[in-house]
Order: C-alpha cells, then structure tokens, then sequence
C-alpha cells in the first residue's frame, strides 16, 4: 500500500505577480503528525487550500489519499478533514446540531450521525454543551468542536490550519494531546500549521519549516537543529557571580565555545562544538567566581526559527 | 404500522443536496426576515382584497355578466387609494427576492461556515443550487399561499366561484409570479457571492430593483422623445417606432412581468404590441382564451426565464472558481 498520503510535487500558487507558493515539493507518510511551521503569510494556508481543492495550483500537483485535489476534490474531501483557522458554525444551531449537519452531508443515516456525534462530543468533552448553541461558544471550545466536525466523517487524514490560534495554554496542551491521542488511536495523518513553534514541537512527529512560500528544511526537530547548528550543536547557560570580564575572556578562549551572548550581566549564554559543561564548571570555581546554575540546553525551533531569519538577514546584506 | 414507517425514515439517507436544502428551509423560516416579509404580504393581501372588494360593484358590466371575468377582477381592480393585488406583487415580489437572496453566499462566507461546508464531499455547485432551490421553495409554498387565501376570501366576499378557466388563470399568474421573483431571487444571489459584505450585496440588488422600477421607464421616455418620428411620418414608421420603444421597455424585468401577468388575469387583452385599425377592425370583442392568453406572453416568460438563467450563470462561474478561505 501506499506509504505516503500526502505528495506535493512542484506545487506553485501565484496570486498576479506574488507568488505564495513557490515549487513546493513533500511527502507525508501514513500515520504520521506533521507540523508546517512558518510566519504569517509564508504560504501555509494557501498550500492546504490547494490540498483540499479550495483553490487551484497555478503549476503542480498535489495528490492526497491517492487521489488529485485539483480533478477529483470529491475523494479528497471524503477521506479528509480540514479544520480552517478561525472555524465558523451556524450560530442559531446547537453544537450537536452542527455536527448532525455535516454528518449528513457525508451520507450518514440520521440515526448514525447522532450516535457518531453524541460519542465524538464526549471525547473532545463538550458533552454538557452540546445542547447549547454554538454562538455561546468559547473559542476554545468551538476549536474542539471543530475538531469533533472533522472527525465525524471518519476521516484518514486531518489538516488542521493554525489550530491552536487564540486559545490559552491549557487548553493549547490538552488540544494538543487530544491531537496526538487521536493520531494513535485511530491511526489518523495529521498534519498542521501554526506559527507557534514549541507547541508544535511537542507533538510532531516531522516538521517542515515553510517560509516566503518555499520549504527551507524538513525532518524531526532534532535533526532540524542538526542541520541548521551543524557547528555548534551545544547550548549551555550559565548564571555566574559576579561575572567579570576576564572570565568572559578566558570562556571566550576556550577552543570548543565558538561564541557567548550575554543574556543579562550574570546570565551568558555559550554555543558549544562539544558538551564541555564539566570543564565549564572547573574553570568558572578555580577563577574563583561562583556558579549558579548552569544548564544544557537543546535547540528548539525558536532558536531554529531565529536561525534562519538572522541567516536570511545575511543573505539580503550580502546582496545589498 | 407509524413504527415501521418511522424506522425507514430513520434508515434513510437524504442526498447531500436535499440536506443543504432542508436546512436553509428551516433558517429562512425561522428568521425574522421571513417573518417581516410575511408580515408585509399578509397586509398587502388584506389591503388589496379590501380596495377590490369596495370598487368591484362598479366593475361589474352591465351587458353579460357571465363572460366578464368577475372573479380576476379581485386581483386587478382598485379603487386609487391602494394599489391592487397585482401591482403590489410587483412591486414587492423583488423585495421577497433579494431579502431571501442577498446574503445567502456571503454570510456563511464572514461566518466562517462556508469553508467548513465547500470542505465536505460535496460538489460546489450543490451550495449555490440548493440555496436556490430552499428559497425558491419556501417563495412558491408563501405566494401559492397567500393567492390562494385572496381567493379564498374573495370567494366569501362576493359568493361568486371562479370559473375553471379562472382558477387556471390564476395558477399561472401565481407561477408566473415565482419566475419573476426567481429572477430577482438569482439577481441577489449573484450579488452575495460577489460582493463580500452582506450589506452593499442587498444595496446593489435594490439599486438595480429600483433603476428598473423607477427610472428605467425615465430613460425610455427619454429616448422616445429624443427618437420620435417627424408629424409627416408614415404609417410604418409609426408603429416601427412604437415597436422599437416597446422593445426597448422590455429589456426591463418589471414591465415583462407587468406585460405577462396583465395578459394573464385581464383576458381582453388582446395584444401587447400596437394594433392598426385595420387589425382591429372586424375583430369580436371578446376575451382571449386561456391558451390564446399563454402564447401571448410566452415571449415574456422566456425573458424572465433568460434573465434568471444569466444571472443563475454567471454566479455559477464566480463561485465554482472563486478561493474559499476561512473568513474573507
């Protein structure tokens, strides 16, 4: 069988002379969650429009589930979720009644639909408020609505776009793990945009980082940061007191730190080819200063994220 | 025997269509706007009724009053303070159109909901159609309604039944009604999947509504003054001139319905062009029969019937092309 549910190959979107999806090519394997990570506006949007056949590519082809988005969006949509950032539902209508409708829509019997629903609501917990109607929803609750909307139709894969916009933090975690249990329950491809990095990162399995409509790097967070930190794959934070400047030299002059960002005047942080953090702490105790903390540190995408744009910062230097 | 039929119904699977279309049924006849444009045709049936009912004695002809039509006369006659049943229907029946039309695609698009609902396995067109078909069905089951009421009353008010061939007159005045209003119906349909805001969608369908009810005619008599023939002018260039001015009242939506329903419920006329004398002459006046009265505005009913599929046409190219995202 295929492995691969999603393939985008040479997928391009031009709007007049802006082009917001610049020869995008990916594979998403069965099963897996996929995060497609980028700023506002790199493209992530328009790219799941085209997977869902809501707008047409201008060159390229996206396949999904087997089938062509753009010639046969019908089988796409039948086999997909979408849950579009910023979801709506009919305000007049109870959150149950909005789930019966896009049931039927999917050719369930009434009976089935009711059953799917009354069972879907209790999972993602709105149990209680499925009788209210959806405009006194909150927006964290009409987000796990809209997921219970997804799931209805039984889907092999769901997309979802900026799924964690404008929720707070708890309910971003438990979101978040609803995601993931879905995933491993019932062996659903996720795939999900966002902005927000570390979130993101708890939960993909792969991420593709999407910026100005082209894909810069794909693969799991770590061997992201491998490939972005190829030189200085350590990280280490020290809080000294009090911190002078001779010690900055002489950790300066180490061969492995290639470089230190001062946080604050006791904070420093140090970029390392190799984890030296023993050596650290002799050094630091033997020039007679005191050691607070010191912590190893593990790239995140944030530091990945502010990796590529200082990069980027470069390039357009360089040009200029 | 209610159980077994109940449990099939249960099992059965509505197609996606007829779902969307049983739904939009039930928001318009639960909105208030249903509600206010029922209000408003509910008095315009009384207020008809009741200036027909006052002016219908002067109505009757004295010579035979078996061939006179009396019953019709219900629905056309006034007497100057009110406008009849007729004239109101045209005059309110674009209204009943673009109120159930002009946020049927945009709304669900600020909503938010259209989104969701393009993403189910449906074809796009399924939303455009059965938006279309949920308002047309609920504007047929009210016009049928309330023609049917002022018959009704009117049957009790002056004690005489309609003939058959009225009652059939009277079906295709109320047919023809819901082609016309299908058109405005479409008009604003076409509107709210262009304009994104529900708002302008409404104005830009009332400013063609009232362009073609109000200063559509201007235009025409504009023309007319500036086109008429010189006092010498023949025969032929006077009727070839009425006819183009004719011809150019037409393109109006309005006047075709004006023209058609006229014909329909007044059977003695005749003819909606001008007639010489010699046409004239030697004619018996009597009333048009129903199928006489049919061809006779058959033209008109394809106009209205082609101005509503361009309008049905052109919504469809925009929307099955147009990119859906979340809320814009």
């Amino acid at each position: 069988m295929d492995q691969h549910v999603i393939e985008l190959e040479k997928l391009t979107k031009v709007y007049g002379d802006y082009t917001a999806v610049d020869q995008l090519s990916l594979m998403i394997r069965r099963g897996e969650i996929f995060g497609l990570l980028g700023p506002n506006g790199a493209g992530k949007s328009t790219t799941i429009l085209m997977m869902m056949g809501l707008t047409e590519p201008t060159s390229g082809t996206v396949r999904v589930c087997g089938y062509d988005s753009t010639r046969n969006p019908l089988s796409v949509k039948q086999r997909v979720g979408y849950l579009p950032d910023d979801v709506g539902f009919y305000e007049e209508l109870s959150g149950l009644e909005n789930l019966l409708y896009t049931a039927r829509l999917n050719k369930m019997s009434r009976e089935m639909a009711v059953e799917r629903a009354t069972a879907l609501l209790r999972r993602v917990g709105l149990e209680e408020a499925s009788g209210k109607k959806a405009g006194t929803y909150s927006r964290g609750m009409r987000q796990r609505l809209g997921l219970a909307d997804v799931l209805i139709k039984q889907p092999e894969v769901i997309i979802l776009d900026e799924p964690t916009l404008g929720i707070d933090p708890e309910g971003v975690r438990e979101f978040l793990q609803l995601i993931q249990e879905l995933s491993r329950d019932e062996q659903i491809t996720v795939l999900l945009s966002s902005h927000h990095l570390h979130q993101v990162q708890q939960i993909c399995d792969r991420v593709g980082l999407f910026v100005g409509g082209r894909l810069l790097a794909v693969g799991t967070v770590s061997q992201l940061s491998q490939q972005l930190f190829a030189e200085e794959p350590f990280l280490i934070e020290l809080h000294v007191q009090p911190g002078s400047t001779a010690l900055y030299k002489k950790l300066l002059e180490l061969p492995e730190v290639s470089r230190i960002e001062r946080v604050d005047a006791n904070r420093w942080r140090l970029s390392c080819t190799a984890n030296i953090a023993p050596a650290l702490t002799q050094l630091i105790v033997s020039s007679g200063e005191q050691l607070h903390s010191l912590t190893e540190k593990q790239y995140g995408l944030d530091e990945i994220y502010h990796r590529y744009f200082a990069g980027r910062d470069s390039d357009v230097r360089k040009m200029a | 025997m209610f159980e077994k039929w109940r449990n099939r119904n249960d099992a059965k699977v509505f197609h996606p269509f007829w779902v969307i279309v049983q739904k939009e049924v039930a928001d318009h006849v639960h909105s208030w706007r249903f509600l206010i444009l029922v209000g408003l045709l509910m008095l315009t049936c009384i207020g008809s009724l009741y200036t027909a009912m006052t002016t219908i004695r002067t109505a009757v002809p004295q010579d035979d009053s078996l061939n006179s039509f009396l019953f019709l006369k219900l629905f056309t006659v006034s007497d100057g303070t009110l406008p009849p049943f007729i004239t109101f229907i045209g005059f309110l029946g674009p209204l009943l159109g673009i109120g159930m039309g002009f946020d049927a695609i945009n709304a669900e698009r600020n909503k938010g909901t259209l989104s969701r609902l393009i993403s189910q396995p449906i074809y796009r067109d399924y939303v455009l159609n059965a938006k279309f078909t949920a308002a047309l069905l609920v504007i047929s089951v009210l016009l049928f309604g309330l023609g049917l009421l002022v018959m009704g009353l009117g049957l009790l008010a002056i004690g005489i039944p309609p003939s058959p061939e009225e009652f059939w007159r009277m079906i295709f005045f109320l047919l023809l009604s819901i082609v016309y209003i299908a058109f405005w119906l479409n008009l604003s349909i076409l509107c709210s999947v262009r304009f994104k805001q529900a708002a302008t969608s409404a104005l830009s369908s009332i400013a063609v509504w009232i362009f073609f009810s109000v200063f559509f005619s201007l235009i025409i008599r504009l023309v007319a003054n500036i086109a008429a023939p010189t006092e010498v002018a023949t025969e032929e260039t006077a009727v070839a001139y009425q006819q183009f001015i004719q011809n150019l009242s037409r393109l109006s939506p309005s006047q075709l319905f004006s023209d058609a329903t006229t014909t329909m419920l007044t059977p003695s006329v005749r003819s909606l062009g001008p007639l010489t004398m010699e046409q004239i002459y030697g004619a018996i006046p009597s009333p048009l029969p129903l199928g006489q009265s049919l061809l006779l505005v058959w033209p008109q009913v394809t106009g209205l019937l082609a101005a509503t599929l361009l309008c049905f046409a052109l919504s469809y190219y925009l929307f099955m092309r147009q990119e859906i995202r979340s809320r814009s």
